[in-house]
């Protein structure tokens, strides 16, 4: 796209900034659509539906329709229970741990970026250092020191998907500390900590906006793959503890590992499709890139 | 000559400082580890005779200062002693060494996969970026990007395995198979497609986003003016001036998730019953064998280096302007 289309379109957008350009594309909404609804179904999904996820409602191994809606596992558990009410852990740990990593790559990579010389090196061989170890096998060594709970979950993944975080803030606070309203800032005798919050953040947050957004669809994953494992809270349901504990009887009932798989799947869908929205609102010359 | 050297020379130190920085973080991790370390350090759990746990506390130093402590660890573990898997009653590194190769197998072909199919996909679309297929190409890369990759592995098990019985349902090789070399690699191939394929599709969705907006960016760029503008034909415009340029950041991109295709791993080899180091990971932790997964942790770090250093290379050669030593 030329950048006359672009500057026309925004003119289109009723020069309303990034929030129209958002609402103008169609997967982003879609995505934004989805996302809601999958929340709100986690929030008043199983009060309405109004079976619990852990009774055993019907004979094993029912199909969807045979009494249930999407059937019942291997104890004869209902699934759609299980899949309104297992979104729950997952949305919570996985926003929680996407803070964590987002907080912590923000403080990292502004230091790193803001101070450079040394502040700088040292931060960056500690992501070098993180960013080296497999990021599952290194939560799942966490989980083995703090036992397993929701709480360690969200922890674990924290600590170890930072480093993405850190590197993008860093590089920019790099551009930005070099221009001159920056250099402004200093002149008029803004303390660091100013600097760093009130002038360079705000000026760095679209591209950490699109980030965090990503974070979230990986920690989102990264949870289900530990549930799936069994190394989360075992008293709690999530899909990723459904689908692994019915993997074994996938040959009588395709139902119970399908659907959770769906709602992981329809979650991380629909972030990503906001996350690309959010790209080409805040920057509308890599639109489609 | 003498800048390469050295700039080769300067990258093996930076890679050995990582690996000690690794070495180090595993002993911090020892450390906080519940329970005595003598008995974390031994894999024994609970069972330790007081004999025992004196003989280990001597081997390893623990009576001594920590830095005496951390000096001896460091040393065993460049010596490729990792310690004693508990539940398996072996050495922690001759367990990994027999599963280090099926790994790098499958981490590998799916990289491959993932890398060749990705760069074709992107520089397509990049070359049509309105088309229908473009667009397809785009939507497909964000629905591969959100597939839980054990979820999928057990989708694909499902239909090719039980439903068309087209694969093997798991492993690596036929326990019954009686034949050749070849004949041996063949079956091997055999049952690494779904894995490989599976593994591979999250980092395929990547790649041919990638691929598409380096492409893209290159395409732009003004020494592809000046091709064209002299009447070099579109084919040699596209393959020899801008795809070279336009795999630097793939290449870069990369060596960096090798440690990413290791997480992939886990996952993929436990649903497939791959007999590689995820599967024995998983099966580790289940087990609570602490040495086991602290070596793992060090020897998959090890190979990320590794393989970081060889992307270095490699992005040299594809990157006209860089050499080794410049910086």
């Amino acid at each position: 796209m030329t950048e006359t289309a672009v500057a026309l379109e925004a003119v289109e957008a009723g020069g309303r900034g990034p929030w129209a350009m958002f609402l103008r594309n169609k997967a982003a909404v879609a995505g934004l659509i989805v996302f809601t609804g999958i929340v709100l179904m986690n929030i008043f999904g199983p009060a309405i539906y109004g079976i619990d996820s852990d009774a055993m409602v019907a004979r094993p191994f029912s199909g969807p329709g045979e009494g249930t809606p999407l059937g019942t596992d291997y104890l004869g558990r209902d699934v759609l229970a299980g899949v309104l009410s297992g979104g729950r852990t997952t949305l919570v740990v996985g926003a929680v741990a996407a803070g964590m990593s987002i907080s912590i790559g923000l403080v990292i990579g502004s230091l790193a970026g803001f101070y450079g010389r040394w502040v700088d090196s040292m931060f960056m061989r500690l992501t070098e250092l993180f960013q080296t170890l497999p990021t599952l096998l290194f939560a799942m060594v966490l989980l083995t020191l703090m036992g397993p709970s929701s709480r360690t979950v969200a922890l674990a993944i924290g600590l170890v998907s930072w480093p993405a975080a850190a590197r993008l803030t860093r590089a920019e606070f790099l551009k930005i500390r070099e221009l001159e309203y920056v250099k402004a800032a200093r002149a008029i005798g803004s303390s660091d900590l100013r600097i760093m919050l009130r002038t360079i953040l705000p000026n760095a947050m679209p591209p950490l906006i699109v980030a965090t957004a990503l974070t979230v669809g990986l920690a989102i994953l990264f949870e289900a793959g530990i549930s799936f494992l069994g190394l989360g809270d075992n008293r709690v349901v999530s899909w990723g503890s459904m689908i692994g504990k019915n993997q074994g009887f996938i040959l009588e009932s395709w139902w119970t590992v399908t659907f959770p798989g769906i709602a992981i799947f329809l979650t991380v869908l629909s972030i990503s499709m906001m996350g690309d929205g959010l790209q080409d609102a805040f920057n509308p010359k890599l639109r489609g890139r | 000559m003498l800048t390469l050297a050295r700039g080769i020379g300067l990258r093996l130190v930076q890679a050995f400082g990582l690996l000690l920085a690794v070495i180090v973080l595993n002993f911090i991790l020892i450390q906080i580890a519940p329970g005595d370390v003598a008995l974390t350090l031994a894999g024994e759990q609970g069972s330790g005779s007081p004999e025992f746990l004196a003989a280990v506390r001597a081997r390893f130093g623990l009576d001594q200062p920590m830095l005496v402590q951390l000096f001896r660890y460091v040393w065993n573990v460049l010596q490729l002693d990792l310690g004693h898997s508990y539940y398996w009653e072996r050495p922690v590194m001759d367990l990994i060494q027999e599963k280090l190769l099926s790994t790098v197998l499958l981490a590998g072909t799916a990289l491959a996969f993932a890398m060749t199919v990705g760069v074709i996909l992107g520089v397509y679309t990049a070359r049509r970026p309105e088309s229908p297929t473009s667009h397809g190409v785009t939507f497909l890369s964000l629905v591969g990007y959100a597939l839980p990759v054990f979820w999928t592995a057990i989708m694909l098990l499902v239909v090719f395995v039980a439903k068309l019985g087209l694969f093997p349902i798991g492993g690596m090789e036929d326990p019954r198979f009686e034949g050749g070399t070849i004949a041996h690699i063949v079956d091997v191939l055999y049952h690494l497609v779904l894995p490989a394929f599976t593994l591979g599709i999250i980092y395929l969705a990547y790649y041919s986003r990638l691929a598409r907006a380096s492409m893209l960016e290159v395409l732009e760029s003004d020494y592809i003016r000046t091709a064209r503008a002299k009447g070099v034909d579109e084919r040699s415009v596209v393959y020899r001036h801008a795809l070279r340029n336009a795999l630097i950041p793939v290449v870069t991109i990369a060596g960096l998730q090798f440690g990413a295709l290791f997480s992939g791993a886990v996952l993929v080899e436990t649903v497939f019953s791959w007999p590689g180091m995820g599967r024995l990971a998983y099966e580790s932790i289940l087990r609570q064998d602490t040495p086991m997964m602290l070596g793992l942790l060090i020897v998959s770090a090890a190979l990320v280096i590794v393989a970081n250093l060889l992307t270095d290379v490699v992005y040299r050669m594809i990157d006209p302007r860089i050499r080794v030593g410049d910086k």
